[in-house]
């Protein structure tokens, strides 16, 4: 595939139809720029301060786009918050949808068919292999990104993190948990 | 189509497998597929639709044998050859034999910042009010297109209830195929898990689809 990939950029660079420094522009902008820091910036904006929370939940496309978190995958964003009795998990069982402006390039598992197969139809033996288990109570929502919408989750807000800042509380936003197949870190 | 890609609820694929420490990347070259994807993407010859459904159109046997990365790059020579821009004997021999068709833009480093903030914002204006609302219920359509669609098979001929009326989007089921953008509304509907999936089925499980207006009737 390596030599592939090498031959087709030659041939589309020969005809003028690339140009290679495009491509380590685009390469390092998801190595280094937009990544699942923001997405944890946005949560734990959203658990210290109740308007945020509340324009996110109303608008999380123009909430998130004030922290300057905007563009590609991510035109159109939703956040969904995790509550006592709901769970959300998000899931894009045709292709793999993901909300790169605040979460980046989506992991492997999350493109591959066993995510993609069984987040739908078993969520918690998914969330068990990712060594997450919720009460037997817990209402399970599973969001199965059909359209343009990019879904963002709102974990819940570990227990003893009062009066933390957002940097720190940051810290314990993982990737996983906003995609809902991790829960936020404990405070340590 | 009911193609490789319809995955919700197939059976058989194993266990997910985390990947601890996860780089971002896993070798060099899926570094210049995701550059090469999107710089060529950039040129404005095709939609995400019609790259999705070039993707879905592999044979299933080469899908479910590909590395999503690798899907893109499939799907990107089959996206280049039918628009004008390689032929198949440049692929074989790895090199330029002749000419092209005429990009309308090429993608510059400079620019490539501002592509990515800005994006492709698929929403558009829709002629004529949402035909349902919040709580409404619906049946989804008992359909099987041969061409792009993106209501999943295990959600067809199911009754939901509209969650909420989202905005007018490009209806990819036509745009795929350059029958032009058609914006309907689109609602996300959510569904009980024993309506999906039978007895047996998680009690505590609902799982939503985002819909387009014509997937759905009133129920």
């Amino acid at each position: 595939m390596a030599a592939r990939v090498r031959a087709l950029e030659t041939i589309l660079t020969q005809k003028g139809l690339l140009d290679p420094a495009a491509i380590d522009v685009i390469v390092e902008t998801y190595e280094t720029r937009v990544g699942p820091r923001n997405g944890a910036r946005v949560v734990a904006k959203a658990w210290s301060e109740p308007e945020f929370a509340d324009w996110l939940k109303r608008d999380a496309t123009a909430a998130i786009a004030s922290l300057g978190y905007t563009g590609r995958q991510g035109e159109h964003m939703q956040a969904v918050f995790n509550t006592q009795d709901q769970h959300n998990m998000v899931v894009c069982t045709l292709c793999s949808c993901y909300p790169w402006s605040v979460l980046g390039l989506p992991p492997v598992w999350y493109k591959s068919p066993p995510y993609r197969s069984r987040a739908v139809i078993d969520p918690r033996g998914v969330l068990a292999e990712f060594g997450v288990t919720l009460p037997v109570e817990t209402k399970i929502r599973v969001w199965d990104s059909t359209a343009e919408l990019r879904y963002l989750v709102v974990p819940l807000r570990p227990a003893g993190t009062e009066g933390w800042s957002q940097e720190k509380l940051a810290d314990l936003v993982t990737r996983d948990s906003m995609i809902g197949t991790g829960l936020a870190k404990e405070a340590a | 189509m009911n193609g490789a890609q319809d995955l919700g609820g197939q059976m058989g694929f194993g266990p997910v497998a985390p990947e601890k420490d996860e780089p971002i990347f896993h070798a060099e070259w899926e570094k210049r597929a995701l550059g090469v994807t999107l710089a060529a993407g950039a040129m404005g010859h095709w939609n995400i639709d019609e790259s999705r459904h070039t993707r879905e159109s592999l044979h299933p046997v080469d899908y479910y044998s590909s590395s999503y990365y690798e899907i893109w790059i499939k799907a990107l020579e089959t996206l280049l050859k039918r628009h004008g821009f390689v032929t198949q004997d440049e692929l074989l021999v790895g090199d330029t034999l002749g000419g092209t068709a005429k990009p309308k833009r090429v993608l510059k480093a400079e620019e490539v910042p501002a592509m990515l903030a800005r994006g492709g914002p698929c929403d558009r204006p829709v002629r004529g009010p949402a035909r349902f609302k919040a709580g409404d219920r619906v049946r989804t359509m008992n359909f099987h297109p041969t061409g792009h669609t993106r209501l999943p098979r295990y959600a067809r001929d199911k009754v939901g209830v509209i969650d909420a009326v989202r905005e007018g989007f490009v209806f990819p089921d036509t745009n795929a195929h350059g029958r032009g953008e058609n914006p309907q509304w689109v609602y996300t509907v959510v569904f009980g898990g024993r309506e999906i999936w039978g007895e047996g089925a998680d009690p505590t499980l609902t799982i939503s689809i985002d819909a387009w207006e014509s997937y759905l009737e009133p129920a």
